[in-house]
């Protein structure tokens, strides 16, 4: 019998919770579908009365996704756990380039917390909802024991419509790509550290939640079919997992250049002071776009016209060397492999 | 924070490097004695822009990789104590002692807490009055003051539930230690510039004097430490051995003498069990016997269980220098950080950790 337990850092985002998806999950839910960890399911539709799930023409195709949300604290500046809950969701449903339509909202609620705190939470998440488009058409509340949960925690799920044509995924990228990133790296995550208790050091940061279906479809809208290969919202592992994600959908190499990397200067603050690398803390508003290099400059134009991606740079290309691994060159010209998020950086984040 | 930026700057960064270049002649060793200079090294790739003739070897500057087995035996057997609640700073969590981590007590029920001061320890014990709370004091003389500052605070609170449990180590016996033993030939030391802080560029004396050997008290930016190595060959080619401070901004000769008074007022010398050297006399730094209240390792007797070291792991041979990391047969094989097998691997100072992190090959 085996002793090994959930550790905390099973739910960072990095290798020990691919290891628990790997190794457990996928042993038991083992399907094609899910095989493709996106951050969101494509499936076809069958028509009424057909006995297989098969590809379909003309059918819409699907795409599902489900997040739960489980951050402390459950307000912080720049949002709170309801926007997070439905940005979080519509997030992953638009990196498959879906159009987010409807979402799911499952409460589970800690005895005694105040109304009043829930009411601001739901609130906050119907205006977030509206802002990004999208209709929550249907929910579940439980409520549990004191201390069986912490104030509250709120699951969502999501399907969109996937848009005639359009194909996105990691797998797509090729070598020659170029990735952009569509803003600055680590604003949600050194939020939310310097908010827990212990860390009140006053600092003018503030979370990047954001929905960020609008800049996926003006990409979709502006770029030449089939440019736009690949996306994905850095989120908990921060940019660093996310590249090597897609270094190892796609079987290609990916290089990055650490002085195009826009960081905040109070979130490098943050990161100097706590010993951090903004590369491995979670962003909630920022995505990663590879694209062919002759659409680079037009996805490059597209993502600053949008507010959520004013500050958008080129950070790198996908290379034929080194599949699987994403090199860094330093600010001083050494190069080094950037590897996923190991451990924890960060409790509880997201 | 453009105050970082001046000492990352690329230009120059090139104009350090070419003065190492256009100096050093014969090939020399230099030991990086923190681990926050073998991270810094591995993360801006300063090894592969140094000359060939500059052998880098990074040294027992991580307190979380020397603290011995036998003493995080002893902390883990702390946590089972009914009621105890057990802070500590991160790393130490991840650990794996002879039989488990305080990671895998706290997955089994411990009541283990991170915190980021021991400020936030004593903040627990005022909030429950009513459980003994313990401090991992783990660190150097960079970290021991604060802690003292704890203890002492917590007297003068009348704060009745904390304690500490202190494996605080300082580094000028260790580093005798090294270059006593003989095993690794050092030609300069790179010194620990937040440790300097504390205890002052004039500490290092002994290493010149007595040893014949040159250190450069650094910081932990790239330029920081391009400029201690370049004043370390100069030094070596000069065969000028010297105490020099490239830490300046930080350092000064005598260090804070505040800090070190209340070092003094709750701590006293004591041996210390080093992972890799065994007991280093008057390396350590044990609670002064009329705090002894605030003393967990007199307040509880725990039975930490046999001492056993993991086959293979060769932790202590990379804290004295002996063996890089990747000489080590488990190295990113059977011990990787997601399966740490020793704390080299474990700790955000630990040399393995950072080799393995920055150091992998970078495939053409």
């Amino acid at each position: 019998m085996s002793e090994e337990r959930i550790l905390l850092a099973h739910g960072s985002g990095g290798k020990l919770s691919h290891d628990l998806v790997e190794q457990l999950f996928l042993k038991h839910f083992d399907n094609p579908v899910l095989l493709q960890l996106e951050d969101s399911a494509v499936v076809d539709i069958p028509p009424a009365g057909a006995s297989t799930l098969g590809p379909v023409a003309l059918q819409p195709r699907i795409a599902f996704s489900t997040d739960s949300y489980v951050i402390s604290p459950l307000v912080f500046p720049g949002g709170d756990i309801g926007k997070l809950a439905v940005c979080g969701t519509v997030n992953d449903i638009a990196m498959s380039g879906a159009r987010p339509l409807w979402l799911s909202a499952g409460f589970i609620i800690e005895e005694g917390l105040l109304l009043d705190d829930l009411e601001q939470i739901v609130a906050s998440m119907a205006a977030t909802a509206a802002g990004a488009g999208v209709q929550i058409v249907t929910g579940d509340t439980k409520v549990v024991d004191r201390g069986s949960a912490d104030k509250l925690f709120i699951n969502t799920a999501g399907v969109g419509t996937v848009p005639p044509g359009v194909a996105i995924s990691g797998d797509r990228a090729q070598p020659g790509d170029t990735i952009l990133l569509s803003g600055t790296i680590g604003d949600h995550g050194m939020t939310i550290m310097t908010q827990r208790e212990g860390l009140q050091f006053a600092s003018p940061l503030e979370s990047d939640c954001a929905p960020l279906n609008g800049l996926v479809a003006d990409l979709l809208d502006a770029l030449p079919p089939g440019s736009l290969r690949s996306l994905r919202d850095p989120t908990r592992g921060g940019l660093a997992t996310a590249l090597n994600e897609l270094a190892t959908r796609a079987r290609a190499g990916i290089e990055i250049d650490e002085t195009s990397l826009p960081v905040r200067e109070a979130v490098r603050a943050a990161c100097e002071l706590l010993g951090l690398d903004p590369l491995f803390v979670a962003n909630e508003g920022k995505l990663v776009a590879i694209v062919a290099p002759e659409a680079a400059d037009l996805a490059l134009a597209t993502l600053r016209a949008h507010r959520y991606g004013q500050e958008s740079t080129i950070i790198g290309r996908v290379v034929e060397t080194h599949p699987g691994r994403v090199v860094l060159q330093t600010s001083l010209g050494a190069r080094r492999i950037v590897d996923m998020l190991v451990g924890e950086q960060l409790p509880r984040i997201c | 924070m453009k105050y970082v930026d001046e000492f990352r700057d690329p230009a120059l960064a090139r104009k350090l490097l070419s003065r190492i270049e256009g100096r050093s002649r014969r090939p020399i060793r230099l030991m990086e004695f923190c681990g926050g200079h073998t991270h810094a090294i591995m993360r801006y790739g300063l090894r592969s822009l140094l000359p060939p003739t500059v052998d880098l070897r990074s040294g027992p500057g991580c307190p979380v990789c020397v603290t011995a087995n036998a003493d995080l035996d002893r902390a883990i057997a702390l946590s089972q104590v009914p009621d105890l609640i057990l802070t500590t700073f991160g790393d130490m969590i991840r650990v794996p002692g002879s039989r488990e981590s305080l990671q895998d007590a706290k997955a089994g029920g411990a009541d283990v807490r991170l915190v980021y001061s021991t400020l936030d320890a004593l903040q627990i014990a005022r909030k429950n009055p009513a459980r003994p709370v313990v401090f991992l004091g783990v660190g150097f003389e960079t970290t021991a003051p604060t802690i003292a500052a704890a203890i002492l605070q917590a007297q003068a609170e009348g704060l009745e539930n904390f304690s500490v449990l202190s494996l605080h180590k300082l580094t000028p016996p260790a580093t005798r230690a090294i270059l006593d033993s003989g095993e690794i030939a050092l030609d300069g030391i790179i010194g620990p510039g937040h440790v300097t802080t504390i205890i002052g560029a004039d500490a290092w004396e002994f290493l010149p004097s007595e040893y014949g050997i040159p250190v450069a008290v650094a910081g932990f930016e790239p330029l920081d430490i391009l400029r201690a190595v370049a004043d370390l060959v100069d030094m070596i080619e000069d065969k000028e051995p010297a105490v020099s401070n490239s830490y300046a901004r930080s350092v000064s000769q005598q260090g804070n003498p505040t800090a070190m008074e209340v070092m003094g007022r709750a701590f006293e010398g004591s041996p210390a069990d080093w992972r890799g050297m065994g007991i280093v006399p008057a390396s350590g730094l044990a609670i002064r016997s009329e705090l002894e209240q605030f003393d967990a390792d007199c307040l509880y007797d725990v039975d930490p269980g046999p001492t056993k070291e993991h086959r293979g792991c060769r932790c202590g041979d990379v804290l004295r220098g002996t063996v890089t990391p990747p000489e080590c047969p488990l190295f990113a094989k059977a011990c990787t950080p997601v399966r740490p097998i020793g704390p080299c691997m474990v700790s955000a100072e630990g040399a393995c950790a950072a080799y393995y992190q920055f150091g992998q090959d970078v495939p053409s």
